[in-house]
């Protein structure tokens, strides 16, 4: 099995996976679950000083899409995509001590939960807790690096409820004129805080916000890791191409309230129930059993090696000090304690005078005037050719390697 | 030597900054192919093509999340607000996106938000703002306002090399009634050093941006009358020069401070604080505030006149400082 600490890999072509790497999802899964699971006993025991955000029931789609990256893209997770976070290669450790407050944390105690990031190794880009704001950013570093002439995809998440806001629109609009190679990936967990997805939004599917701006998208059961490995695969490869953003709807259910302190009283038992029975970590496990792709001695296995990695980092976590009070008052400003260098992969030359003044073929469709173009008929025209819509039915997306009878039922309605 | 617009001096500053360093990208509304609502950028496409030129839908909200974006990459973006009035369609991007990068998780933010704002020119409530003052309130940003066209390029020039996100109010009132002669060689003025604009002994004027003017006519007028003010431009709002400050304070004794900026939470009051903490022993009256009253700016010509402070206040109010 693959050491974690590799960033990503890709899959063959097209899109199957090795038993090596069905099993290190398998570890993935199990692993954001086991820690959460632990973070919710701290929580109980005060040792989270804030609030837990957990991502139960979501794991699926965390470690389905960010396995489909390489090590040159860029991430910017979400509060719930602590699971991201471990494929990009965080440790529990660094989960743990986030909430924990502790000095040994990425952030040295300045922020909380998966508010972190690596612009130089791991490539992740920090969340803030205003909801729609990375998506712009993401188009930025599309954007940027591709002006640098690396050819990386840039990844990040937003709930059901993150898409009614103007950062969303703004940025995947802005990102699709840009034709920038963004994967966005909305998380249809039903409920926004309260807020049932209805109520945020008046779609059937939330992939069809992409059809405003031209882009391609699909839908897929975001309990299913390999149907979503293998959405997340086809739209970063969308994405490298150049064939610019894609959206993939990943429907799924939050199985806890928006935040530990919130019980979810207002969720109805039986939509609860229904997911349950859908649980990703079970779904998969089945699956690894009944394909003969592990047996018992090899679960065993796993499943020791995350409880002993997470003893070893709880320990690591509770040990660790608090940040020294006076630290509160340092790195407001960046006054040389960085150096700033951009990683080019193309000649400079090509970007200052004269050679810079050639329009480069992703821009070339800005300001071309056709007639068809500015008439109804030609505007769906072109939407056409520059959006080929890449609908999976969710029947489609549970996949043939999915249990046989998730695969049987089409996707649940509830809560609508 | 040839003199120079304000706004040639800050289309000179990004020309030479993108010249120097491919790393220099501008992102805004229009900033392309029309080459800017005031032609800050204008024969930058041309001459640095559609990559480094980006013109942006009307999302202010996206010009800055994607410049933030870009900068992570290492890349040194200068965006453009058309009106620095729209600067509050992104305040969310620039105040909790890019001012708490560094502090929060170690990422340096080198973007600079530049524009045109203040009044003067009939612009009305949505185009002649002094937004800057909200930004002056969140640190991890920097803020520069400055008054003459060797500024505007030397200022601009080091706020794109500061690795931090740097705001950039540029006065319009200014951009083609100030004519100077720039050095020919590369120069650069540093960030948070203010500037001693005329020697006195008597009080301290202090002001920055299109008021400098008006300040320095109003200590021109008050020279006639015996009364010698020492006038400073603050250059920059966000580091404060404290130093230049206190010092002129103690020697002058005397502070009086204008803004066109609106009183409540103006810049005056902080310096205010800030002498009180510092100086107060060396103060022989108290600090005096000439600035435009709390209202948004208005439309009218005979309203925003009496809207905006102007030399004659500022002489009475010195007068009365002077004789206190």
């Amino acid at each position: 099995m693959a050491a974690t600490r590799e960033i990503g890999r890709n899959a063959t072509s097209k899109g199957a996976l090795t038993r090596e790497q069905q099993l290190e999802l398998y570890y993935f899964l199990r692993l954001n679950r086991t820690l959460e699971e632990q973070l919710t006993r701290l929580f109980r025991q005060n040792q989270v000083v804030g609030g837990l955000y957990l991502s139960l029931g979501q794991e699926a789609i965390s470690v389905g899409t960010a396995y489909a990256l390489g090590p040159g893209d860029w991430i910017a997770p979400m509060i719930r995509n602590v699971g991201a976070l471990l494929v990009r290669g965080y440790k529990p450790r660094d989960i743990l001590t986030q909430y924990m407050a502790r000095y040994t944390s990425p952030t040295q105690g300045k922020d909380t939960t998966s508010h972190f990031g690596d612009l130089h190794v791991r490539h992740v880009v920090s969340p803030i807790s205003m909801l729609g704001d990375l998506i712009p950013v993401m188009a930025g570093v599309a954007m940027g690096a591709r002006y640098l002439g690396q050819k990386i995809v840039a990844m990040t998440w937003i709930g059901d409820g993150g898409t009614s806001t103007g950062a969303f629109h703004e940025g995947l609009n802005l990102a699709a004129v840009q034709r920038a190679p963004l994967v966005l990936v909305v998380e249809n967990n039903q409920w926004a805080y309260s807020t049932p997805v209805a109520r945020q939004v008046p779609l059937v599917d939330l992939a069809d916000r992409a059809r405003a701006y031209g882009i391609a998208s699909s839908v897929v059961d975001g309990n299913d890791v390999l149907a979503v490995y293998r959405a997340a695969k086809e739209a970063v490869d969308h994405a490298r191409r150049g064939d610019g953003p894609f959206l993939i709807e990943a429907k799924t259910m939050r199985m806890r309230g928006h935040a530990q302190h919130d019980a979810a009283a207002y969720v109805p038992k039986e939509m609860m129930e229904y997911w349950k029975a859908r649980d990703p970590l079970l779904r998969f496990e089945r699956h690894l059993t009944e394909r003969r792709v592990w047996d018992a001695r090899t679960k065993k296995a796993l499943d020791a090696r995350v409880e002993r990695e997470l003893a070893e980092d709880l320990t690591f976590a509770e040990s660790s000090p608090f940040p020294p009070p006076e630290s509160a008052e340092q790195g407001v400003y960046c006054e040389g304690c960085h150096e700033i260098a951009p990683v080019w992969q193309r000649p400079v030359a090509e970007l200052q005078p004269p050679k810079s003044s050639v329009r480069p073929e992703w821009a070339s469709f800005a300001g071309a005037f056709t007639a068809a173009a500015v008439s109804g008929n030609g505007a769906r025209l072109s939407r056409a050719k520059s959006a080929p819509e890449r609908r999976i039915s969710p029947v489609r997306a549970a996949g043939a390697k999915s249990h046989p009878k998730s695969r049987a039922k089409s996707q649940p309605k509830a809560g609508r | 030597m040839a003199e120079v617009t304000y706004l040639e001096a800050i289309r000179q500053a990004l020309d030479e900054e993108m010249a120097r360093d491919p790393s220099v990208v501008l992102i805004g509304e229009d900033i392309g192919v029309y080459g800017g609502a005031f032609k800050a950028t204008e024969g930058l496409l041309a001459r640095y093509g559609w990559e480094r030129v980006i013109d942006t839908p009307i999302s202010e909200t996206a010009i800055i999340g994607a410049a933030v974006g870009m900068s992570y990459l290492g890349l040194r973006p200068v965006a453009e607000m058309q009106f620095m009035d729209f600067i509050a369609c992104c305040f969310n991007q620039i105040t909790n996106f890019a001012a708490k990068s560094h502090y929060r998780w170690g990422a340096p933010a080198p973007i600079v938000v530049r524009g045109p704002s203040g009044g003067g020119v009939h612009g009305g409530p949505f185009h002649s703002a002094n937004p800057e003052m909200y930004f002056v309130h969140t640190p991890g940003l920097k803020v520069v306002c400055p008054a003459t066209a060797h500024d505007a390029k030397g200022l601009l020039k080091s706020a794109i090399r500061d690795n931090n996100p740097v705001l950039f109010f540029e006065h319009k009132f200014l951009y083609r009634r100030i004519k100077e002669e720039l050095p020919g060689e590369e120069y650069s003025v540093p960030l948070g050093k203010a500037a001693v604009r005329r020697e006195g002994r008597d009080l301290t004027i202090l002001s920055y941006g299109a008021m400098m003017y008006p300040s320095l006519d109003a200590a021109a007028e008050l020279a006639r009358e015996g009364i010698e003010s020492e006038v400073i431009d603050l250059r920059t709002l966000l580091p404060l020069d404290r130093e230049t400050i206190l010092a002129s304070v103690r020697k002058t004794n005397k502070l009086l401070v204008v803004h066109e900026d609106t009183r409540t939470g103006g810049i005056a009051g902080e310096i205010a604080a800030v002498v009180c903490d510092e100086a107060f022993g060396d103060l022989d009256g108290p600090i005096v505030r000439v600035t435009s009253p709390d209202t948004p700016v208005p439309y009218s010509p005979p309203l925003e006149e009496h809207f905006l402070p102007n030399a004659a206040g500022i002489v009475d109010a010195a007068r009365r400082l002077a004789h206190y």
